[in-house]
């Protein structure tokens, strides 16, 4: 050793593992919260095969590409699929799950604003992976 | 002095040689062509991405199969035979021993690397370097799979061969007036990164032979059609690669730990931190793989244990950085182009290791993965930190290989534009990523953040590439043609003080 101190070192590395904890707690606490799927949440049935989206409704209509919500509801999707690995994801509303096969995945969100939005893939599944998109649209609600 | 190519010889002497120096000289020149070649395929990747639709490459398969090889390329046959050279060249010496511990073994490893980097250059498979199944069970088209299966496979027992080796040589073979702890950071670096190898490694040889047969249709691992977990393989391959981030890593660091302090003219601030971060880095990589598996659907509990995992590998870097400041703190630094690799290097790598906490927060991961910002994430590393080092490392030992200087204008230049190209490239991807584009993607919908996006790093990986051409002649001319360097000072620090490793074996 050179002889001097090294309290400078010891500083910073505390100040570095108080900040790391910070974010561990933020990040545990949120995580916590946004898990929690509401009790009220529609189920929407998302299958994933290459290379397109697949989602089916509660009241058993389906939809091929396109997925249709209505604004202010939750909804809980139950994510799979029937050949490779897939991962569903609406960027905008930070939803993403791997679809993979002989698994069920679920994720949930609502969503507080009409309009559309991008839903890609996001795991590579092969040969027309770059064009695996959809879109979602939210509308007013009907009734 | 023993000098590589000043003293002509036939190429078969070297080829057939088993001295660590024409070993290390043989793996130095295996990466380098490496290293350009996945290079070309990175600068056919930004081409492809500068605009939606097809611009230079004609459909998506030969664009998945050219990402795959050039990650292949870059980490198996760029990254680790780099490192491999380095402490060819210099771990003997460090640890005051005339040669590795097992010379044949050496140059067995090392003469692995070729045949292996034919088979996956020749494969060009398009499973990504990941080989994720089931796509690359039921799905990746003929030999070309099976290839790379084989070409990683040797890579891998070249890799341990190696790691066994450098554990030897550094345990039992120095000096024995040497005690463990006089040994320098960039050997206490070999012999961590070494170890690693030796623990990881065989998870994912395991887990490649399970690929394979489940390929051939006799086994079904992780083909859930014949009852297998895709899951499974996810854990065994993360277990190997998450803790290889730091075998990647853990070698540029110590080749930093032999530039700054010489630049700087100080004795490194603190030689045990150094030793108690390497350490502390080999044993907690182990601790955080599955953070590359967040969204596979994993438990609200085993994401916490693997982002406590994770945030525990911040502070062991974190010295390093400190490590490096504090050194160069007050020093009389000059700054040689190896000296400004290093410093580039570690600005870098502080980047990216704040990038990297960020992806490991569970709730921020969900936004950032699979998109382009883990591509900048990455990359930052292996570019910015490992490459960097590597380089500025390569330009050090230049004068001691060849007995000639490069060029110090045009290296100077090289650095400037591929810190600016790095920049360029890898900032902008953490961006693109925010906007959501996915990783591994051929085309892209015309979204104008998108578009722009894309346009910036293909000019910065344009840059990268013009760097490189000028790193090329200057390595080729210079070697054959530089200034023939002062090999007692040869970067005019101020006398031979500064430099206590040749790459040269006075035991020899």
């Amino acid at each position: 050793m050179s002889g001097h101190s090294n309290w400078p070192e010891w500083i910073y590395v505390a100040v570095v593992i108080a900040l790391m904890a910070w974010v561990g707690a933020e990040a545990w606490e949120a995580e916590r919260l946004v898990e929690h799927v509401p009790a009220d949440a529609k189920t929407i049935i998302v299958t994933g095969q290459q290379w397109f989206w697949t989602f089916e409704h509660e009241d058993g209509t389906k939809e091929i590409g396109e997925l249709h919500v209505e604004v202010g509801k939750a909804y809980k999707f139950e994510i799979v699929s029937t050949d490779v690995n897939h991962s569903f994801n609406i960027h905008d509303y930070v939803v993403l799950i791997d679809a993979i096969p002989g698994r069920v995945n679920t994720v949930w969100f609502a969503p507080d604003k009409v309009g559309e939005h991008d839903i890609q893939c996001r795991e590579y599944c092969g040969l027309i992976h770059y064009n695996m998109r959809g879109t979602l649209y939210v509308t007013e609600p009907l009734s | 002095m023993t000098l590589e190519l000043q003293k002509p010889r036939p190429i078969w002497q070297i080829m057939f040689s088993t001295h660590h120096t024409d070993v290390g000289l043989l793996y130095l020149i295996t990466s380098l062509t490496f290293l350009f070649l996945g290079g070309s395929l990175a600068l056919g990747i930004r081409a492809e991405l500068f605009y939606p639709g097809s611009q230079i490459i004609a459909d998506s398969m030969t664009f998945n199969r050219i990402f795959t090889v050039h990650g292949t390329t870059l980490i198996f046959l760029f990254i680790i035979p780099f490192a491999s050279a380095v402490g060819n060249y210099y771990v003997p010496i460090m640890v005051r021993y005339k040669d590795m511990a097992y010379p044949k073994l050496n140059a067995i490893a090392f003469w692995m690397i070729p045949p292996a980097g034919v088979l996956i250059w020749l494969g060009f498979a398009d499973f990504t370097w990941y080989a994720t199944p089931p796509y690359s069970i039921i799905s990746a088209p003929g030999p070309a799979a099976d290839m790379w299966i084989f070409g990683l496979k040797i890579l891998g027992i070249s890799s341990v061969l190696g790691a066994l080796n450098f554990v030897v040589t550094i345990l039992k073979c120095k000096h024995p007036d040497m005690s463990i702890g006089q040994i320098p950071l960039m050997a206490w670096a070999f012999l961590s990164s070494s170890l690693i190898i030796i623990v990881a490694i065989p998870t994912f040889a395991a887990a490649l032979l399970m690929l394979l047969t489940d390929r051939l249709g006799v086994s079904g691992f992780f083909n859930p059609a014949m009852g297998g977990d895709p899951i499974a393989y996810a854990h065994l391959f993360w277990f190997t690669f998450h803790p290889e981030v730091y075998v990647l890593v853990i070698p540029a660091i110590g080749m930093m730990y032999e530039i700054i302090p010489r630049f700087s003219r100080k004795p490194i601030y603190s030689y045990n931190s150094g030793v108690f971060a390497f350490v502390m880095l080999s044993i907690v990589g182990f601790s955080s793989w599955a953070h590359h598996m967040y969204a596979t659907g994993m438990s609200f509990t085993e994401k916490t244990v693997f982002m406590v995992g994770t945030l525990a590998a911040v502070p062991a870097s974190a010295m390093h950085v400190f490590n490096f400041v504090a050194t160069m703190w007050n020093g009389r630094i000059r700054f040689a182009t190896p000296m400004m690799w290093a410093v580039g290097g570690i600005a870098l790598f502080f980047s990216a290791g704040a990038g990297g906490v960020v992806n490991s927060a569970m709730p921020l991961d969900f936004t950032t993965h699979d998109t382009y910002w883990v591509v900048g994430h990455f990359h930052l590393f292996v570019m910015g930190t490992i490459a960097f080092g590597s380089i500025g490392y390569l330009y050090y030992m230049f004068p001691y290989v060849t007995g000639r200087m490069y060029n110090e204008t045009w290296g100077k230049i090289h650095f400037v534009l591929s810190f600016i190209g790095t920049i360029l490239v890898f900032f902008t991807q953490h961006v693109l990523g925010l906007y959501g584009m996915p990783r591994r993607i051929y085309d892209y919908p015309p979204i104008p953040e998108w578009i722009a996006m894309n346009q910036i790093a293909t000019v910065g990986a344009m840059i990268i590439g013009i760097s490189m051409a000028i790193f090329l002649a200057n390595m080729i001319h210079s070697a054959g043609k530089g200034k023939p360097a002062d090999t007692d000072d040869p970067f005019g620090l101020g006398g031979k003080y500064y430099y206590p490793f040749e790459a040269k074996n006075p035991s020899h």
